[in-house]
């Protein structure tokens, strides 16, 4: 965001070029002008290259959209700032990030979006977008001006993880977003359901004493939701679904028609309630990890489609937010930078080919935050690139993280995939030296 | 619950922590042990200077009376010096985090933490993050595990009524929270224990209850047919507010152990339970003085036990009670 566009010209040489939006999947070359791609495949011949990156052996990308990633600033830079948690994102491979409201202050107002963007002018690694609060104070009572956040440039709104308990003001909300043609981000749970809970309602939590979410708190909330969404025709994104009911709801909506789409957190794809077994705090998470049931109805619903996205769903936390017993330690995870490597594993295992896996971090979050400069290798588009190593191994360690944040469930997990080099606009922002 | 934090590489207690992932062996080692250590309480000289020199600290973020007072009782014949420390749960809120309670008691030398926390896991917290040759005994953790408790309710059966591979147990009222139900649970089907039912309406009775080896009814007269062993669970009159009961009333007609109730049960079926009793709500009082009730035998047994236990995490494979009377 501080980068001015590059203007020199930068060839991309002999990488295996993977873009999802255009099927492209060959060895050839990638030019990049002034910050934009201007070829994908060939190397024009009046092209003149200022620089050439030799990518021979590595896979060249679009770089990664993130939906969900909390850099904790404003209000909570004891565990994370722009700057700190950017950067790890660009270290991850993500060149585009969504910060949900729940900020300290909350996006309620323009000014917090101003704030934040001005901060990130100063000292982004990577685009960094902002959903508005649909609730002054994410309180679920009176609703915030999306119309001037929508101005000052929210890709949509949202009420966080709090949700809007009273039906008729979640009603007024999807319709006045609407209005303001907002897509409305919404991570369900019903509030009543989950309140005191830490854990998966299930033989895990039962065991380990621990106060349990029923997976009815998902599936009853994406129930009374759909039914508003046939009410107000509001476009809604369901994030971070966890469960297999509620999943095969939103898959019927799908199916007739209505104007929904969905994502996973990737640590859903690979973690269960088993994990919670020895109380590590790094696995309490919101939603919860639930069964393996769950985990392989949410891995079938990328393979078909349902789940159009996979997102990190970032939470650094400082360390004294995890030195307490389980349920009383905050929730989340630092995750952003695993996210790549656990989207390509996917393609390993076979769940999906390694395009429409990439796609669920980069041209379909692109369709659904309705940005149309990014999210793909097609000419025209801006040059935020990845070139990956597909073939490194790495194992993820406390040292190792760049986010302030070293809760990572995934410590000591061997993982295949590192980025080298990751460009912003035409710009090395990150390279793995 | 992870078995090698609470176990040395010889296979020796470290910590007690949970009954979940101990072996038939300790358990019955733990019981027989508690036989050993009876005969302490019974000589006029009520003491053995088996932790001499330790000094153990008896940490309660929740209120306690039994538990403590049993578990003071039992450090002191065992001649440990003993440090009381009762932290209400909002002052701990307010001052310094549990670590550093924690490590300023490290400080102090003290070699053994006995610890009650209304977290569920908060002992398993502090086992990991104390230096090894540190103990942590589990007094009760939020809706997790009560493990001596349990120990002593397994000294109590199997004082009365021998092996547990024939018993029929039933467990009566609130299992959603209690760590009692749980590490009963564990320690009787760990002990052989073959037919353990828990009675409860659905409100209290935890999800995936089946998964842990028992049977739920939702009728006492179904559940307590031919019982050998009724343990009843206190009920918390907090349960009326969530929406868990309507009233004491209903709880009382519908799960409150009666003498027709009990007349269902086995001839000798004994009653327990784990105290502070709520006579009237759980229990009528006829029961609870009568002469199957076992429940103040239950809280003699909890000082040998507890003396055991604290004497194994604090030898590690030296001394047992054979050694010290």
């Amino acid at each position: 965001m501080s980068m001015k566009s590059e203007h020199r010209c930068l060839r991309i040489r002999g990488g295996r070029l993977l873009d999802p939006a255009t099927g492209t999947d060959r060895i050839g070359d990638l030019c990049i002008a002034e910050g934009r791609i201007i070829a994908l495949g060939e190397t024009p011949s009046d092209f003149t290259a200022d620089e050439t990156i030799d990518a021979n052996g590595l896979w060249v990308c679009p770089g990664l959209i993130d939906l969900s990633n909390r850099v904790r600033e404003p209000g909570e830079e004891h565990k994370g700032t722009i700057a700190s948690e950017t950067r790890a994102a660009a270290s991850g491979g993500v060149t585009t990030l969504v910060v949900p409201p729940d900020t300290v202050p909350p996006i309620d107002n323009p000014s917090v979006v101003e704030l934040i963007r001005d901060r990130a002018k100063d000292s982004s690694h990577s685009w960094v977008l902002t959903l508005g609060a649909m609730t002054v104070g994410l309180q679920g009572q009176q609703l915030t001006e999306m119309g001037a956040l929508r101005r000052e440039g929210v890709v949509g709104v949202s009420n966080g993880l709090e949700g809007i308990r009273d039906t008729r003001v979640l009603r007024r909300a999807l319709e006045y977003a609407a209005t303001q043609e907002l897509p409305v981000f919404i991570q369900p749970q019903d509030a009543w359901l989950s309140e005191g809970g830490c854990a998966h309602e299930g033989a895990v939590a039962t065991r380990l004493g621990l106060p349990g979410i029923p997976s009815a708190a998902e599936a009853a909330e994406v129930s009374r939701v759909l039914a508003l969404i046939r009410l107000t025709h509001a476009r809604v994104h369901f994030c971070r679904l966890s469960n297999h009911r509620a999943l095969s709801l939103v898959a019927e909506a799908i199916q007739q028609g209505l104007p929904v789409t969905c994502d996973v957190a990737a640590h859903q794809l690979y973690l269960t309630e088993m994990d919670l077994s020895d109380y590590n705090p790094n696995v309490h998470l919101q939603p919860p990890l639930r069964t393996q049931r769950d985990l392989q109805a949410l891995r079938t619903g990328l393979g078909n489609g349902t789940v159009s996205a996979i997102c990190s769903d970032h939470q650094p936390h400082d360390l004294d937010a995890k030195s307490a017993p389980f349920m009383e330690t905050e929730a989340g995870a630092s995750t952003v930078e695993t996210l790549l490597p656990l989207v390509l594993r996917l393609a390993e295992e076979g769940e999906l080919s390694l395009l429409d896996a990439l796609a669920c971090v980069t041209q379909n979050p692109a369709q659904i935050l309705g940005l149309e400069e990014s999210g793909s290798l097609a000419p025209g588009h801006r040059a935020d690139v990845i070139l990956v190593d597909p073939e490194a191994w790495w194992t993820v360690n406390t040292d190792q993280l760049l986010s302030e944040g070293k809760n990572s469930p995934f410590l000591g997990w061997e993982l295949k995939g590192r980025v080298r080099r990751t460009l912003l606009a035409g710009r090395t922002l990150y390279e793995l030296i | 619950m992870s078995r090698s934090l609470q176990l040395d590489e010889h296979g020796q207690l470290r910590h007690f922590l949970s009954i979940e992932g101990l072996k038939r062996p300790l358990l019955e080692h733990i019981l027989d042990s508690a036989e050993a250590f009876t005969s302490v309480g019974n000589q006029q000289v009520k003491k053995v200077p088996l932790l001499r020199g330790r000094t153990i600290a008896n940490l309660f973020f929740e209120p306690s009376t039994r538990t403590r007072t049993t578990f003071e009782l039992a450090e002191k014949r065992l001649s440990a010096d003993v440090l009381n420390l009762n932290i209400s749960a909002s002052a701990a809120k307010k001052g310094e985090s549990l670590l550093d309670t924690l490590q300023n008691l490290v400080a102090m030398q003290i070699d053994m933490f006995v610890v009650r926390h209304a977290a569920s896991g908060a002992p398993h917290y502090i086992a990991q993050a104390m230096p090894d040759h540190i103990s942590v005994i589990n007094a009760g953790d939020g809706q997790h595990e009560h493990p001596t408790q349990a120990m002593l309710d397994m000294f109590t059966i199997r004082k009365t009524k021998g092996a547990f591979e024939p018993l029929k147990v039933a467990i009566i009222g609130d299992i959603l929270h209690s760590r009692v139900a749980r590490s009963q649970i564990h320690a009787l089907s760990i002990l052989g224990c073959q037919d353990i039912r828990v009675i409860a309406p659905r409100t209290l009775t935890p999800a995936h209850l089946a998964d842990m080896g028992v049977h739920s009814y939702a009728r006492i007269e179904e559940g307590i047919e031919d019982a050998d062993v009724i343990i009843v669970l206190r009920l918390q009159k907090e349960r009326m507010t969530g929406a868990f009961l309507p009233s004491e009333h209903e709880y009382f007609q519908d799960f409150g152990l009666t003498p027709e109730r009990l007349r269902l049960a086995a001839p000798n079926a004994i009653v327990m339970h784990p105290g502070p009793m709520n006579r009237g709500v759980e229990i009528e009082s006829c029961v609870a003085d009568s002469d199957r009730s076992v429940i103040l035998q239950q809280v003699t047994n909890g000082i040998a036990v507890r003396m055991a236990i604290l004497a194994m995490c604090m030898s590690r494979g030296g001394m047992d009670a054979e050694a010290a009377t």
